[in-house]
C-alpha cells in the first residue's frame, strides 16, 4: 500500500512560524527538531556541568564543607542523570540523528515527523521536572543507578519525580529509536543500497535497536521500583522478602546497552568526520558495519559485569568476563580503521579534526581500562572506586562529548551557512583536552588506592591528587567560554561558508547551506560512494 | 514527508518527484510492539527469578484457581478470531457486519476485564502480602491495562466504521489492521502470562 500526499492537507503546515521562532514551535521539520535537541541538550549540559563543578569544589578538601552531605548526594544524582539522559543521549542520538539521517537516506523528512516532534517535546518538561525536584523536598539521592534499598529509604518525593522523569525520557528515546529504524530501513531513496549508506546510519540503526530492545526493560523496572516506594510492595525490598539483585540485573540490562547508546552514534559521527578532513576513504567500511552490529549483539549480553560484587555465581562471572572481553575485538577493529583512515591522508588540522583525534586518544585509553575492569579479580578491587569514575568519563566525556564538539565544528557551516572561528575552536580544544585529562587521569590513581566514589568526604592523604583533579574540572568549565563566544559571534558575523566548505561527498553537503525546508530543490541525489575521496572525479561512481 | 513551507517552488518540485511512498506505519507499530514486548519480558524474567531464588514463607503458598483464567484465555482467543472476521467483512465493504464483529470483540474484552476484576476481589491475598502477590498483580495489572487500551481502541474504530466511505473503509484498512495487530499481541502476551503464572 502506498500513501499519496494530499497537497491540501500539507498547506496547513504553512501556519508554522518562520525564522528563529520556529525553534520554539511544534515544528515537524527534522532539521528544526535536530537543532531543538542540540540546544536543549546543551542548556542541560551547562546545568549538569555546574553541578559537576560543585562536586569538584566539594572534593577539593577532604571534609564536607562546601555543602551538606545529603545535598552532595542530590547534586551527584542530578549530575549523572542530567548528563546521561538530557545531554548525551538526546544530543548524540536525537540532535545529529534527526539532522543527518534524512539527508543520508535521501529523504525529505523522518519516517514519522509528528512522532519525532512528540519525542522531542517530552524532553524539556521532564528535564525541568528533574531540576525542580531539588526545590520540592530534595532531589533523588540514590545516584543515577537508583539502587534499592537506598532509593527506597531516601526521601520519597525526589525519587518519584526522578522515576517519572526518566520514564518520560525513556519514552522519548524509544519513539526516537522507532523513527530512526523506520527511516533507515524503509525511507531510503530508490536505488540506495544498505551497504552504500554513510557509517552514521549504521551506527544509528544499531543504537536504535539497542534503544528499542533495552529501554522498555528499564521502564518496567522503574515502575516496579515506584510500586516499592509508593505502595509498599517488596519487589526490591529485602525486608519484605524482595531481591535487590533482580533490580540490578534489570537495571543493567538497560544501562549497559545505554553506554553503547551513548557511544555508538559517536563512532558513526567520527567515521563521517575523519574521511572528510583526511581526504581519504573510510578504511574498512564492511568491517566497520559488522563491528557495529557485533557490538549491538554483544552489548546485550554483558550487563552483569557491573555486578561482580553482588554475589554473582562463578559461572556468571566467567560468562560475563569472556563476553565483555570479546567486545574489545569489534571496538579494536573500529579503532584501527580510524587510524588507518588517517594514515597517509592529507590531514587538515582544524577544530573538528583535533576533537576527533582527541576522541581517538581518550577513547582508546578508556577502552583499555574497560577491558581491565572486565576482569573479575581486578574489578573486585576497584569496584565503586574512582577508577570506575575515571573509566566512565574517559568513555562518555573523552569519547562522546569530544565527538559532539567535533560534530558541531564540522556541521555548523551546514546548519547556519557560516564558518566557526578556527582560532577560538583550537583554543577550545586545547583547554578541553588538557582540562579533561588533568581532571580524570589522576582519578585512576585515586581509585587504585581505594578512594570510594559517591562520598562527600575522603581520607586526607588523597587531598593533593583531588585538588589536581579539581583544577582540571575548572579548566573544563572555562573551556566552554571560548566555545560559546565562538558560536554567538559566528552566527551573527561569521565568514560565509558557501554550500560545501569542506568539499565533502556525503549527501548532506550536496544541497545548499542552510538546506531548504524539504532538503533538496529537486530529486535527492544518489550517493553510491559517500567516501570516494582521493579519486579523480571521473573515477567516482 | 509533510510540506512545511507553502512556497510554490518547493511544492512544484515535490509534485514532480516522490509524491508517494511506501506505507511504513505498520513497520513502526511492529517495532513499538517489540519494545512493549520487552517490558513484559522484563517482568516475566523478574517473576521467574523470584520463583527460583526467593522462596515464599510457608503460610503464603497458595494454589491459584484455574476456572476464571481459563475462561479468560478462551475469551481472548475467541476475540482474536472475531476481530479477524471484522477485518474480512470490511474488506468486502460490509461495514455494518464489520461493525457488529468489532462491537462483539470489544464486548469480549470487557467481559475479560470484568472476570479479571472478579478474580482480584476473590483472591485471598492483596498487593503487598508477599512477593508472589505483588508480582501477580503487577503482571496481570499491566496486561489488564493493555486490554483496557485495546478495548477502547476497538470501540473507537467500531464507531469510525459506522458509515460507508467514512474514516475506516476497505481502501483505508490501516486503523483496523493496526488495532488488530495490537490485539493479537495482547492476546499472545496473555497466553504466555497464563502459562507461567497459573500453570507453572
Amino acid at each position: 500500500m502506498t500513501i499519496s500526499i494530499d497537497p491540501q492537507k500539507t498547506n496547513n503546515e504553512s501556519l508554522q512560524p518562520k525564522g528563529w521562532l520556529r525553534y520554539f514551535s511544534f515544528s515537524l521539520d527534522h532539521k528544526v527538531i535536530g537543532i531543538q535537541y542540540l540546544v536543549c541538550g546543551f542548556l542541560f549540559y551547562l546545568i549538569g556541568g555546574t553541578l559537576a563543578s560543585a562536586i569538584r569544589i566539594e572534593l577539593a578538601s577532604p571534609m564536607s564543607d562546601f555543602m551538606p552531605r545529603d545535598v552532595y548526594n542530590q547534586v551527584l544524582t542530578l549530575h549523572g542523570t542530567i548528563m546521561i539522559f538530557l545531554w548525551i543521549v538526546p544530543v548524540v542520538n536525537g540532535a545529529f540523528g534527526n539532522y543527518l539521517i534524512p539527508f543520508y537516506v535521501g529523504a525529505r523528512d523522518m519516517a514519522f515527523p509528528r512522532l519525532n516532534a512528540v519525542a522531542f517535546w517530552l524532553i524539556p518538561p521532564s528535564g525541568l521536572m528533574l531540576v525542580a525536584s531539588y526545590f520540592v523536598d530534595g532531589a533523588a539521592q540514590a545516584g543515577w543507578t537508583a539502587y534499592p534499598p537506598l532509593s527506597i529509604t531516601t526521601p520519597q518525593s525526589g525519587q518519584i519525580i526522578w522515576i517519572l522523569s526518566v520514564l518520560l525520557l525513556g519514552g522519548s528515546s524509544i519513539f526516537g529509536g522507532i523513527n530512526f529504524i523506520a527511516t533507515i530501513i524503509k525511507l531510503r531513496r530508490p536505488g540506495l543500497k544498505l551497504m552504500q549508506l554513510p557509517m552514521y546510519c549504521w551506527a544509528m540503526l544499531g543504537t536504535s535497536l539497542l534503544v528499542v530492545l533495552s529501554t522498555p526493560v528499564l521502564a518496567g523496572t522503574l515502575i516496579l521500583l515506584s510500586f516499592d516506594i509508593i505502595a509498599n510492595t517488596g519487589f526490591f525490598n529485602p525486608v519484605l522478602g524482595g531481591n535487590v539483585v533482580v533490580y540490578q540485573h534489570l537495571f543493567w540490562f538497560y544501562s549497559h546497552p545505554a553506554v553503547y547508546i551513548m557511544v555508538l552514534p559517536a563512532f558513526g559521527l567520527v567515521s563521517e568526520i575523519l574521511p572528510v578532513h583526511a581526504r581519504k576513504p573510510l578504511f574498512g567500511y564492511t568491517t566497520m558495519v559488522f563491528s557495529i552490529m557485533g557490538i549491538v549483539v554483544l552489548g546485550l549480553v554483558v550487563w552483569a559485569h557491573h555486578m561482580f560484587t553482588s554475589g554473582t555465581p562463578p559461572w556468571m562471572r566467567l560468562f560475563f568476563t569472556i563476553a565483555t572481553a570479546f567486545i574489545a575485538v569489534p571496538t579494536g577493529i573500529k579503532f584501527f580503521n580510524w587510524v588507518a583512515t588517517l594514515w597517509g591522508g592529507k590531514i587538515s588540522i582544524n577544530s573538528a579534526m583535533l576533537f576527533s583525534c582527541g576522541f581517538i586518544i581518550n577513547f582508546v585509553f578508556g577502552g583499555i581500562t574497560g577491558v581491565a575492569l572486565a576482569q573479575v579479580p581486578f574489578d573486585i578491587h576497584v569496584h565503586d572506586t574512582y577508577f570506575v569514575v575515571a573509566h566512565f568519563h574517559y568513555i562518555v566525556y573523552g569519547g562522546t562529548v569530544f565527538i559532539i564538539f567535533s560534530s558541531i565544528y564540522h556541521w555548523f557551516p551546514k546548519v547556519t551557512g557560516k564558518m566557526l572561528n578556527e582560532k577560538l575552536g583550537i583554543l577550545h580544544f586545547i583547554i578541553t583536552f588538557i582540562g579533561f585529562n588533568l581532571c580524570f587521569a589522576p582519578q585512576h590513581w585515586l581509585g587504585l588506592n581505594g578512594m570510594p566514589r559517591r562520598v562527600a568526604e575522603y581520607d586526607p592523604q588523597f587531598q593533593f591528587v583531588n585538588q589536581i583533579s579539581s583544577i582540571g574540572a575548572l579548566l573544563m568549565a572555562i573551556s566552554t567560554i571560548p566555545f560559546l563566544i565562538n558560536v554567538f559571534l559566528s552566527v551573527r558575523n561569521g565568514k560565509d561558508a558557501g554550500d560545501n566548505p569542506w568539499n565533502a561527498l556525503t549527501p548532506e553537503w550536496l544541497t545548499s547551506s542552510p538546506p531548504p525546508v524539504e532538503n533538496w530543490e529537486g530529486e535527492a541525489p544518489l550517493v553510491e560512494e559517500p567516501y570516494g575521496y582521493g579519486k579523480e572525479i571521473s573515477e567516482r561512481k | 514527508m509533510t510540506t512545511l513551507d507553502s512556497s510554490k517552488e518547493i511544492q512544484k518540485n515535490n509534485s514532480e518527484v516522490n509524491e508517494t511512498h511506501e506505507d511504513f506505519r505498520m513497520f513502526g507499530l511492529i517495532t513499538f510492539l517489540i519494545a512493549d514486548g520487552m517490558t513484559f519480558a522484563g517482568f516475566f524474567a523478574a517473576y521467574l527469578t523470584y520463583k527460583a531464588v526467593n522462596p515464599l514463607p510457608d503460610g503464603a503458598i497458595y494454589e491459584l484457581e484455574l476456572p476464571i483464567p481459563t475462561l479468560n484465555t478462551i475469551l481472548l482467543l475467541v476475540s482474536s478470531a472475531t476481530f479477524h472476521k471484522a477485518g474480512k467483512a470490511l474488506l468486502k465493504d460490509k461495514n455494518s457486519e464489520s461493525q457488529k464483529w468489532l462491537f462483539f470483540t470489544a464486548f469480549l474484552g470487557i467481559i475479560f476485564l470484568i472476570c479479571q476484576l472478579f478474580e482480584y476481589f476473590h483472591l485471598p491475598f492483596g498487593l503487598t502480602d508477599n512477593l508472589f502477590a505483588s508480582t501477580f498483580y503487577a503482571l496481570t495489572g499491566f496486561h489488564g491495562l493493555h486490554v483496557t487500551l485495546g478495548t477502547l481502541m476497538i470501540l473507537i474504530i467500531a464507531w469510525q466504521s459506522r458509515i460507508k466511505g467514512g474514516r475506516l473503509t476497505s481502501q483505508n484498512m490501516f486503523p483496523l489492521e493496526a488495532v488488530e495487530l495490537y490485539w493479537h499481541f495482547v492476546d499472545g502476551i496473555w497466553v504466555i502470562l497464563f502459562i507461567i503464572l497459573y500453570l507453572l
